[in-house]
């Protein structure tokens, strides 16, 4: 059965999407990431164009995020002080990003860049991911205790002016990294349509030594926001956000998550990030294949004015 | 069978004009031959499950030459013009091993689409002079870059891929049989609407030939109106794009927040 898709402009095998939302909800229940950062090289895959699959599939991570950060402010692991400030830098990096979006669709090397900014991404990510997991791994094999923490390590982090008292995460924090660190993630958020979640919670982790516990939520908290106001945006300067596309997405993959939780609760984390790690690796290769090999056209033609 | 006809015609013909040394055409120099052309609808309404369909558009010739018409030497061109627009195109090159667009080029005004028929292979029925000053043809349609475009030399292969890029796609189209006499003085033309024909006001256009030589034309507009839920969407995009936007996150926290309450563990 095949759907239209009125932004994107092209009709579309609804089976092929719902799997595709269903199998990311899935994975992203699993081990507990968005899934922005599958969905939309999935996307761009089975041929929807590059600029409607960002600005969709950070419409898409709205509906993702929301019942995590639900749930994580029920059990009060949300930190809403410290979600604000990360906003207030997301939402201007991500104002910035959009102005780099359209700068580089007039300039005709957008769909280069977003490829390349997953490549990167996704192969550092994935490739760190796979590396700490079989270490991990093979201590575990060992029995070997877990490599011990550098106790008070004074981190540069904590040496910056501006500090504030963040109560529910019990940290004393300058404020000009976690403004930094959600400004980037909102330049990243409108480029690449992705939460940032896979960056923001290590980030927050290694760099800012915020508690675990608050961690998850608290980046959840923060991507609502931020996907949310990235959508609203890129609808309106780029027109490129596919409702249609979205809804499907959106409905296939909720429920694939729930599915995914209860599978990832048998497996063991090691073996969890050891997977999500190569599945990363597989899809930035993916795409970066895709930027090597000879294009069955090296002509392309945009009809209308603007860009 | 109408070539069998007219060949047939033109033999009993033959002997008569040989006599009296009239040439063909001198009669007709003094009263132009006049071009009618209509269609049963000045807009049409796409439906979403659109895949392209058939327009039919007839015409009638006037002050003809008998025997001019009788040994096919009137030809009918009819187009459908989509609306116009700038068009860039863009080339690909391997740059360090990875291929990223490097040079591009912006035609002024192109159809977006442009679908054409006529009574014979377009290059039989007049000079490719006459359809460079008409800009009639897919190969013949004027591509005037915008802006500086440096020594020219690549203009040609621009202006190529166009073209071929544009049919590839459906959007420009031609069907070198497409238009038939029905009677001597009336023709039927079908044009193809592609499926991903762009909404706006088209331009039916009908051009006629008199033995390789342009003598009229006649243009009707035609509005393409897509209609159905998906149109609805498009239109509020483009009309309402914040309303549109907040619309999208509001369905994203709809659908967020109802799975977790129907999937909630209580």
């Amino acid at each position: 059965m095949t759907i239209y898709l009125p932004i994107a402009e092209l009709s579309v095998n609804i089976f092929i999407i719902l799997g595709m939302g269903a199998a990311v909800g899935f994975l992203s229940g699993m081990f507990g990431v968005g899934g922005g950062f599958l969905i939309t090289p999935l996307l761009i895959f089975y041929n929807i164009p590059p600029v409607v699959a960002v600005a969709t599939g950070a419409n898409q991570v709205v509906a993702s995020s929301i019942s995590g950060a639900i749930t994580h402010f029920r059990r009060g692991t949300l930190d809403v002080k410290l979600g604000t400030v990360l906003l207030v830098g997301g939402l201007s990096g991500a104002t910035l990003g959009i102005w780099i979006f359209s700068l580089l669709r007039a300039i005709g090397q957008l769909d280069l860049f977003i490829s390349l900014l997953y490549v990167v991404f996704l192969g550092t990510v994935g490739g760190l991911m796979l590396l700490e997991s079989v270490n991990a791994m093979r201590r575990a094999a060992r029995n070997e205790p877990p490599a011990p923490r550098k106790p008070g390590h004074q981190h540069w982090v904590h040496r910056l002016p501006l500090k504030v008292r963040f109560k529910k995460s019990k940290i004393y924090l300058s404020v000009i990294p976690i403004v930094a660190l959600g400004f980037s993630i909102g330049i990243l958020t409108s480029i690449m349509g992705v939460g940032g979640g896979f960056i923001m919670v290590p980030a927050m982790i290694y760099l800012l030594r915020i508690p675990t516990n608050v961690v998850v939520g608290t980046s959840l908290f923060q991507i609502i926001f931020v996907t949310a106001y990235t959508t609203i945006v890129q609808a309106a300067t780029n027109f490129s956000v596919d409702i249609v596309l979205a809804f499907i997405l959106m409905v296939a993959g909720v429920i694939g998550a729930q599915y995914g939780v209860r599978v990832g609760q048998r497996l063991r984390g090691e073996q969890l990030r050891a997977l999500l790690g190569l599945l990363v690796l597989a899809v930035g290769l993916r795409l970066a294949i895709a930027l090597v090999v000879t294009p069955v056209d090296v002509y392309s033609v945009v009809m209308g004015a603007g860009y | 069978m109408r070539l069998l006809a007219s060949l047939v015609v033109f033999l009993c013909l033959l002997p008569a004009a040989a006599g009296a040394q009239w040439l063909p055409g001198q009669a007709t120099e003094a009263v132009r031959e006049g071009l009618e052309i209509g269609t049963s609808t000045s807009e049409i309404a796409i439906t979403s499950d659109f895949h392209g369909a058939d327009l039919t558009i007839f015409g009638a010739l006037s002050n003809t030459d008998q025997l001019l018409l009788a040994i096919g030497q009137y030809d009918v061109v009819v187009v459908l013009e989509g609306p116009r627009e700038d068009a860039t195109v863009r080339r690909k090159e391997r740059v360090f091993g990875i291929w990223v667009n490097t040079r591009s080029m912006t035609f002024e005004t192109v159809p977006h689409s442009y679908s054409m028929s006529s009574s014979r292979m377009i290059d039989d029925v007049t000079t490719p002079l006459e359809l460079t000053d008409q800009g009639i043809g897919i190969d013949h349609i004027p591509l005037t870059p915008v802006g500086f475009v440096g020594d020219g030399s690549n203009l040609g292969e621009f202006r190529q891929a166009f073209r071929r890029l544009q049919q590839l796609g459906g959007l420009y189209e031609r069907d070198p049989s497409g238009v038939r006499f029905v009677s001597s003085n009336l023709f039927k033309a079908s044009l193809r609407l592609p499926a991903n024909i762009p909404n706006g006001v088209h331009t039916v256009r009908a051009y006629l030939f008199k033995s390789g030589i342009f003598v009229t034309e006649k243009s009707l507009p035609l509005r393409v109106i897509k209609t159905g839920i998906e149109q609805m969407i498009t239109d509020a995009a483009h009309e309402q794009p914040i309303l549109y936007g907040c619309f999208s996150v509001l369905l994203a926290v709809i659908t967020g927040w109802g799975a977790s309450l129907i999937f909630r563990k209580d």
